[in-house]
């Protein structure tokens, strides 16, 4: 099979509404996108546009309301309860805003969390615990609680706990959404690094045009719709003219 | 280096003793709370304990003890076994309530960490294990504690009341039937308080972890 040009993630009209009583709204009105292995995209778009919407499609928290999204070329809505579960712990790792560590774990503990999930035995999820706090530059503070970090100091740790299991994406929602701008741009950094010696693929929703830069291609959407993709290339150009836009 | 394309398994099914170090842990952290949950367990429990440890103090009393002792007993002889049976029922009802209610608070409070864990591929079971576990061992420990109490305080008033003869009669291999009995019922009851706030928490979707809004 042919590793590299496979689409990691594949959607196909991706429809999603939500009922709140009569009112029906349609967060997501068809979205089409295919991403392929150990790409770095950015989906940009105004608040409210769907990216988190489409971020729980994709990493299998929320079902479609119509469409298909395939993970691997799997179709996400065949798998039963077990194998979501083993697909959310082994092929894709979250990074969410708010950070969501767990707040009576030490950081240790948060990162090996998805391995003890995945059935590693203690002693070797803590081993490769220390070497991820270590990768993202943490290693000292591993027996921190969540709340004795800073903001990008708990980014990090859910960063380095998104990658316990080697998964081939990591999805990261907003991740600089409540940090600074060096501390988000660091979190940009180690995402980008990550991406190029991991091989991960990184798919991250944001309105930060600090993504820009590392990007392979951005999908903007509006509305519920990709409204356009934009190739590494093309971004170059216009950076310096569309800061002025925010 | 990343998990290479390959069929989707299954998730594997933790066991029992890794849901408890985790229920353990967080008890241990939320220390105060817990023990203002457990409070509740410890109160009820001793109560019931108090009931059945009374009941026996008489029973030896009135089968061994003095003549003077029998005939005062008589006398105030005025509890009938169905208001002690409404008096006890009550009180299980009021901790299974307590019970219930601290563990709805606790789930809702941590909903985020919650879908947070599915997202790290905890199963549902899990997460009910979880909170069946805390509710359990908050129940063994206060029932003990309850306990304790409870048969403590009627002891020592009989003792006061009659002296060394409540504890030369006392049945004691009964009362310690009745021990093991008080401690179940406060386990039992710990875990049925637990069962809908448990299948609340294992029912809740990981994309609520996503939800940025606080
Ligand atoms: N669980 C939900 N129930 C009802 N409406 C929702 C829900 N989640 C999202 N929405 C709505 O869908 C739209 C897209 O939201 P979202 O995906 O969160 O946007 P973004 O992440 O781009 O800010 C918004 O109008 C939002 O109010
Ligand atoms: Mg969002």
């Amino acid at each position: 099979m042919p590793g590299i040009e496979q689409n990691v993630v594949r959607t196909r009209d991706v429809k999603k509404s939500f009922t709140m009583g009569k009112i029906s709204l349609e967060a997501l009105k068809g979205i089409n996108l295919e991403i392929k292995r150990g790409e770095y995209i950015s989906i940009m778009g105004p608040s409210g546009s769907g990216k988190s919407t489409l971020f729980n499609m994709i990493g299998g928290l929320d079902k479609p309301s119509e469409g298909k999204v395939y993970i691997d070329e799997v179709d996400v809505a065949q798998l039963d309860a077990y194998e979501l579960a083993w697909l959310r712990c082994r092929k894709i790792g979250y990074i969410f805003q708010t950070f969501n560590l767990i707040p009576v774990m030490t950081a240790l503990e948060n990162v090996t969390l998805p391995m003890i999930f995945a059935g590693m035995s203690t002693d070797d999820s803590m081993n490769k615990g220390m070497e991820l706090l270590n990768v993202v530059g943490l290693a000292d503070r591993f027996h921190h609680k969540p709340l004795e970090l800073s903001g990008g100091q708990q980014q990090r740790v859910a960063v380095a706990r998104a990658l316990a299991n080697d998964p081939a994406i990591v999805l990261a929602d907003e991740p600089t959404g409540n940090l600074d701008l060096k501390t988000g741009k660091e979190i940009i950094d180690l995402l980008k690094r990550l991406n190029k010696e991991k091989k991960v693929t990184i798919i991250s929703a944001t309105h930060d045009l600090k993504m820009l830069d590392v990007s392979d291609r951005i999908f903007w959407i509006r509305d519920g719709k990709v409204e356009r993709v934009e190739e590494r290339s093309e971004i170059k150009l216009e950076v310096g003219t569309m800061e002025g836009e925010f | 280096m990343v998990n290479e394309s390959g069929r989707v398994q299954r998730q594997i099914v933790l066991p029992l003793s890794k849901a408890m170090e985790i229920s353990f842990k967080s008890l241990r952290i939320r220390f105060w709370r817990s023990i203002i949950t457990t409070s509740g367990i410890v109160l009820g429990i001793a109560f019931l304990m108090s009931i059945f440890t009374t009941n026996l103090v008489n029973k030896g009393l009135l089968e061994k003890g003095t003549l003077e002792i029998k005939m005062s007993l008589e006398e105030t002889e005025v509890e009938s076994a169905a208001k002690q049976i409404w008096l006890v029922s009550l009180s299980l009802l009021v901790c299974v309530v307590g019970i219930t209610n601290a563990m709805l608070m606790s789930v809702t409070e941590r909903y985020r960490e919650i879908g947070t864990m599915k997202c790290l591929g905890a199963l549902d079971g899990f997460i009910r294990k979880l909170f069946l576990l805390e509710s359990l061992l908050q129940g063994l420990f206060g029932s003990m504690i309850g306990v304790l109490i409870g048969c403590g305080f009627v002891i020592i008033v009989n003792l006061i009341k009659y002296g060394g003869q409540a504890v030369s009669t006392f049945p004691f291999f009964e009362f310690l039937g009745y021990m093991v009995l008080v401690l179940i019922i406060g386990v039992v009851i710990s875990i049925m308080g637990a069962l809908f706030p448990a299948s609340q928490a294992a029912k809740m979707v990981p994309a609520e972890a996503m939800r940025s809004e606080v």
